[in-house]
């Protein structure tokens, strides 16, 4: 994947965490993913379709993705609140959004958001391609952010995202 | 005034509550998708609109369409994370008065919000 399709996520990031979660992040050198058992215990989930197909992750350890959540949603929730994975999904979902803009010239869709929340899981997607891997640093915690995307040419033909996830 | 708030995200539309009840305007009903939205707006007639783009069952932009179909004056505010110009122009061509895109802060969708209002009123 071709790294200038990375900046528009690390500004995303920056600015979704920034505005809704009130939150400087500071963003490490991101990292091809080698390692297929990097694990979280929250994840929020977008997928691409059209001109670029893949998905991004949002992973958080526990204790920063409900302060995250918390900190957005303007009230205390925690794990077992219904409107936790509301919250995480839809962080992710303006990630996604915000970065997609920064494609010009593309047509790229996303999905509606997953949400996985399960102790150390792994998210994996059907599609072969690489995963890169940005580290973020907040006042709340680390999380990291996961672009995996093969971006087609921009007159080709609208390919189906494939993105399963499993905890 | 009567505000619907159309988004699949109930934190999305709780935060637009509070923005709203800052302004002044704690009458509002709520929709998770457009099919839901269509209901409501039958049984509510709501005076203005917020609508998320990207939802389950019926997406805002088709809410949009479906609305203009028969009612071309109440305000709809599209709030959605979709942010290119093309969709921008897209939504406008639809029949949405105005557009705020996620992230947003309180202060910017409290401006659109009387920024809409009073173009409307100052049409009327």
């Amino acid at each position: 994947m071709d790294v200038q399709y990375i900046n528009p996520f690390v500004l995303a990031i920056k600015r979704v965490f920034e505005t809704m979660v009130r939150t400087k992040v500071r963003v490490g050198k991101p990292f091809v993913k080698h390692d297929p058992c990097a694990s979280a215990d929250v994840s929020g989930v977008i997928g691409f379709s059209g001109d670029a197909a893949g998905c991004v992750v949002l992973s958080f350890p526990s204790a920063v993705a409900v302060q995250a959540a918390s900190k957005f949603a303007g009230t205390a929730i925690d794990e077992s609140h219904p409107d936790f994975a509301d919250a995480i999904g839809e962080l992710a979902n303006m990630v996604a959004g915000n970065a997609k803009k920064e494609f010009h010239g593309m047509n790229v869709s996303i999905s509606l958001p997953s949400v996985i929340i399960g102790k150390e899981h792994m998210v994996s997607t059907s599609r072969s391609a690489p995963r890169i891997v940005i580290p973020c640093e907040t006042d709340l915690g680390s999380m990291y952010v996961e672009v995996g995307m093969s971006v087609e040419k921009p007159a080709a033909a609208t390919a189906a995202v494939a993105a399963g996830a499993s905890a | 005034m009567k505000i619907l708030l159309v988004d699949d995200s109930r934190t999305i539309r709780n935060i637009q509550k509070n923005v709203l009840a800052e302004i002044g305007y704690s009458d509002v009903v709520e929709a998770g998708d457009g099919m839901e939205a269509l209901s409501r707006i039958a049984a509510e007639k709501p005076d203005l609109m917020l609508v998320d783009w990207n939802m389950p069952n019926m997406d805002g932009i088709t809410l949009v369409r479906k609305v203009r179909e028969s009612d071309k004056t109440t305000p709809i505010i599209m709030c959605t994370t979709e942010a290119e110009k093309s969709r921008v122009v897209e939504a406008i061509k639809a029949g949405v008065n105005n557009y705020v895109v996620k992230p947003f802060t309180g202060e910017t969708l409290s401006e659109k919000i009387n920024q809409t209002l009073s173009k409307v009123t100052a049409q009327a």
